[in-house]
């Protein structure tokens, strides 16, 4: 599976990128994690508030940073 | 999101949200009892504990800082956690469903309303902008929405009331919906749609992009708890210093020392505070102790708030990340009308009071 996180590299963001890896790590999952920072790509999403997490194309999170037993469960699903 | 399929048992659950009951009820109650005692709290220290002289520069600077700086910090503390919650209700997402298709005059009061409440940090204005944009939301009330996000927030409305009153707080609340209002009506006017850069009138966006997640009031009461740690964690330090330059104004610089720069006889000091404002960027938590310090030296009201207003409103880095979305001449036009709204705000309070 794909994992986007969506942000222009704010704080928050680099946080979310790692709480998801993390999160991914410990299902064991077979993922690739993909930054996407430009503006115009991110808007693209659909998403108003960053950081967003998408799976695949398909916005899961948008505007906060879950807790990585949150993300578990976000990625599971 | 689906249901989890571990949720705890119904009885569990009940009890469970009895023991948050309490314990919200338990704070709420330790809150005003400590709040009620600060006054005599920050005296006695003064005072008594550190014998400072009544009526001495340092002993008046001392208490200003150990009354204001707890008082500031539990209003914050309260406000943030209330305001976490309330957001909770609103998204982005809903403030747009609410703005979509409104005619322009009461969509840019509803806008500047909606800034209020409506979760926004200046790192996510772009996309906010284009998600407003893009929905069919007009020019004008997308930028009332963007001049009062920022300017009419919970922390510029606690302090405010809690170290100058409900007059003043009620006061800026209102004018600065009002300059929402106005100014996002200008622009509106004046039929600036083609300098939004092209880009973003050639986007097209899928909307229904989130799913929509009905929340628990533990999740709610979450949410506020994390707003406390992550707004109040992050503005503090500036309340603190600004709490500081506060307390040596309070306690070391003459009466009416300002009434001569900042006073009503001087007509001037409106622009100029407006002027310098603009690239000053802080926030509203480490302005307004610094603001009523500067009013108890006989600075005046309407060129006080006309300089709070522009050091929030008008800030330099928000102008730089909204340029990524506005050609020139329209982010020049969005500070000439809300520069010049503030102006007339400042103007009209200094007649007026």
């Amino acid at each position: 599976m794909k994992i986007q996180i969506l942000g222009t590299g704010c704080a928050k963001c680099q946080k979310l990128a790692k709480q998801a890896e993390d999160a991914a790590q410990e299902l064991n999952l077979d993922y690739e994690l993909v930054k996407i920072t430009d503006i115009k790509e991110i808007t693209s999403f659909g998403v108003m508030m960053t950081p967003a997490l998408a799976i695949d194309g398909q916005v899961k999170v948008s505007g906060k940073v879950p807790s990585i037993d949150e993300l578990k469960r976000i990625l599971a699903a | 999101m689906d249901n989890q399929t571990c949720a705890p048992p119904a009885s569990e659950n009940a009890s469970r949200k009895t023991l948050m009951g309490i314990r919200i009820g338990l704070f709420l109650t330790a809150w005003f009892m400590l709040y009620h005692q600060l006054v005599s709290l920050s005296r006695f220290i003064t005072y008594d504990l550190i014998a400072l002289r009544p009526g001495s520069h340092l002993g008046s600077a001392v208490e200003f800082f150990l009354y204001d700086t707890p008082k500031v910090l539990m209003l914050l503390v309260l406000v943030v956690f209330g305001v976490g919650m309330l957001r909770s209700f609103i998204t982005p997402e809903l403030t747009r469903k609410i703005l979509a298709g409104r005619r322009e005059s009461t969509g840019n009061v509803l806008a500047a309303l909606l800034g209020v409440v409506t979760p926004f940090c200046s790192c996510s204005a772009v996309p906010l902008f284009i998600g407003f944009v893009t929905a069919g939301i007009p020019l004008g009330v997308t930028f009332s929405f963007l001049i009062s996000a920022p300017m009419v927030n919970e922390i510029a409305l606690v302090l405010l009331f809690g170290m100058l009153g409900w007059k003043v707080a009620a006061l800026y609340f209102v004018t600065g919906i009002l300059i929402a209002t106005v100014a996002g009506w200008t622009i509106g006017r004046l039929k600036l749609e083609n300098h939004v850069e092209d880009w973003v009138r050639e986007m097209r966006v899928s909307q229904a992009a989130m799913p929509d997640t009905a929340l628990s009031w533990e999740e709610r009461i979450g949410f506020g708890i994390d707003a406390v740690r992550d707004i109040v964690g992050k503005v503090w330090l500036y309340v603190i210093i600004g709490i500081l330059v506060g307390a040596v104004i309070h306690g070391f610089v003459p009466e009416n020392f300002m009434a001569g720069i900042m006073g009503k006889s001087a007509w001037w000091s409106v622009p100029v505070s407006v002027l310098i404002g603009i690239p000053m960027y802080t926030n509203a938590a480490g302005m307004i102790p610094v603001v009523e310090a500067l009013l108890g030296k006989g600075a005046a009201l309407g060129t006080v708030l006309a300089f709070m207003m522009s050091v929030i409103a008008l800030s330099f880095p928000e102008m730089v990340i909204l340029r990524k979305v506005l050609k020139p001449k329209l982010i020049a036009t969005f500070i000439a009308v809300v520069g010049t709204g503030i102006l007339i705000v400042g103007y009209l309070f200094n007649l007026v009071i």
